[in-house]
């Protein structure tokens, strides 16, 4: 058997898709021009797929912030907090964090992929227990690997489900740690978290959320579900990345557990890995400010969010379940995702393509992402533009014969 | 029993684990306690962890994903549920 057997059904599906047209898992970008528009191709594209729910990856303040670090401090650490040594810059940047969540302390991570695997792996020990989300991010069920204790799913969003897997562990030792996710990101769903909450209580466990697409998104100062469903308290470590809202990249955590900071010396993802360069770290912390101090971006987003769901719903496409910058309008079959898909960037709108097995019930979505600097104007055109696709692939058609039947 | 056809009857649980694979099988092939979940059934990574599910609401059961990697056969994933049910 060759090195790369076992990947020739891989390698079939991605050659079926790419058959058809340009490929969605290979997408380059000619020139990023804005946190809305690149040139893909040749061909001027909005953009409605990226993470950049607050449009900061061209703000002034992060750029100037960035640009003066990178001058000041060079372009990189060439090492890891606990070898090379901590800047000013990532302590600082910590310091930050804990204040912005009103938490004794904060661990900045190099990127939320490496927050998540640092954490999760390490919260729960050989004898306690990860109660984990079945839809939860492959972050955390990598993290799961890594982890000593025994790991259990729960149905998603399933505060009842979770109970009943509480209720079957009552009377074993070890310590229960919950993780979910505050927005899941191929639906755009959130977490019911005032329900787990109340189990979490209820069992005496431990809960750990995932902030990473809902951290600047959701709650009255953004910091999230926790703070908009008003159970912060519950709420023992929160895990959340700087490359969605904050337009970067690294990850952090934040806790107020008094031993938080042995973790330092314990998680493997924190230890063994360069940290974040100066300019990132410069441009995060303005980032962070401007959550703080630019509500108003946090209201164009949701207004924009309004528009496209609202919008995409009327026109009459299946979305996710919830309201939220994530918004999935549900395919069929992947075919007629990746038909649709390459119509779209044909016509200029570059949305995300997301096939089983990455999705959830076997779904095929068009994962749209709102940002705070979409026009109405641009957000007019991709409706119109989803639905002439619609159209043409025939499931909006489908739908309304299904519907008038 | 070993590289036998499965009654259902005899083992409620194995019955269970047949019934739940029964829409994966590749072509006329039966399943038996022998049979190769993820190599003699049409079933990927992510179909294995939804009957997963199933099996534990159907006996009440968590099985932890840590076990799932040495589950290779269908006698060896009604040996689990069985195990798990039985505390």
């Amino acid at each position: 058997m060759a090195l790369f057997d076992r990947f020739q059904d891989l390698i079939r599906s991605h050659a079926a898709v790419k058959a058809v047209g340009a490929d969605p898992f290979g997408v380059k970008m000619d020139r990023v021009v804005s946190p809305t528009e690149a040139i893909v191709e040749g061909r001027p594209t909005i953009l409605v797929g990226t993470n950049n729910y607050l449009g900061l990856t061209f703000d002034s303040s992060c750029i100037e912030a960035a640009v003066e670090a990178i001058e000041t401090h060079g372009t990189g650490t060439t090492g890891s907090r606990i070898a090379n040594g901590s800047y000013g810059g990532h302590t600082a940047l910590e310091d930050a964090l804990a204040r912005f969540y009103g938490r004794r302390s904060a661990m900045v991570f190099t990127t939320g992929y490496q927050a998540n695997l640092g954490i999760i792996s390490r919260i729960a020990g050989p004898k306690d227990y990860l109660i984990i989300d079945a839809d939860s991010h492959a972050s955390i069920y990598d993290a799961c690997k890594m982890c000593d204790g025994t790991v259990i799913r729960f149905r998603h969003n399933d505060a009842a489900d979770l109970d009943k897997r509480l209720q079957r562990l009552a009377g074993t030792d070890g310590n229960k740690v919950i993780v979910v996710e505050g927005i899941y990101s191929m639906l755009g769903d959130q977490a019911p978290l005032a329900e787990i909450a109340a189990v979490k209580r209820k069992h005496g466990a431990y809960l750990v959320v995932d902030e990473a697409h809902s951290m600047g998104v959701l709650g009255k100062t953004g910091r999230g579900l926790a703070e908009a469903v008003g159970v912060e308290a519950d709420v023992d470590f929160i895990v959340g990345t700087f490359s969605k809202s904050l337009g970067a990249i690294g990850g952090f955590c934040v806790s107020d557990h008094p031993e938080f900071d042995v973790l330092r010396i314990a998680c493997r993802p924190y230890m063994f890995t360069a940290s974040l360069p100066p300019s990132i770290v410069a441009s995060v912390a303005a980032a962070l400010d401007a959550v703080e101090r630019r509500p108003e971006l946090r209201t164009r987003l949701w207004s924009n969010v309004n528009t496209l769901y609202d919008g995409l719903k009327r026109r009459g496409f299946s979305l996710g379940p919830q309201k939220g910058p994530v918004v999935a309008v549900q395919l069929p079959n992947p075919e007629m995702g990746v038909q649709a898909w390459q119509l779209l960037l044909q016509s200029g709108v570059y949305v995300n393509l997301a096939l089983p097995p990455a999705t959830p019930n076997g779904l095929s979505l068009l994962r749209c992402s709102v940002c705070a600097a979409h026009s109405r104007h641009q957000l007019e055109r991709v409706i119109d533009v989803i639905t002439d696709v619609g159209h043409q692939i025939g499931v909006l058609g489908e739908t309304a014969r299904a519907a008038a039947g | 029993m070993v590289g036998g056809r499965v009654a259902g009857a005899e083992d409620e649980v194995l019955g269970a684990v047949t019934t739940a694979l029964e829409p994966f099988r590749k072509g006329g092939a039966p399943i038996t306690v022998d049979t190769d979940i993820s190599q003699d059934l049409n079933l990927d990574s992510v179909a294995v962890l939804d009957l997963l599910m199933e099996l534990e609401e159907k006996f009440d059961v968590s099985i932890p994903l840590n076990l799932v990697p040495e589950i290779r056969t269908v006698g060896q994933l009604a040996a689990t549920v069985r195990k798990l049910k039985e505390g």
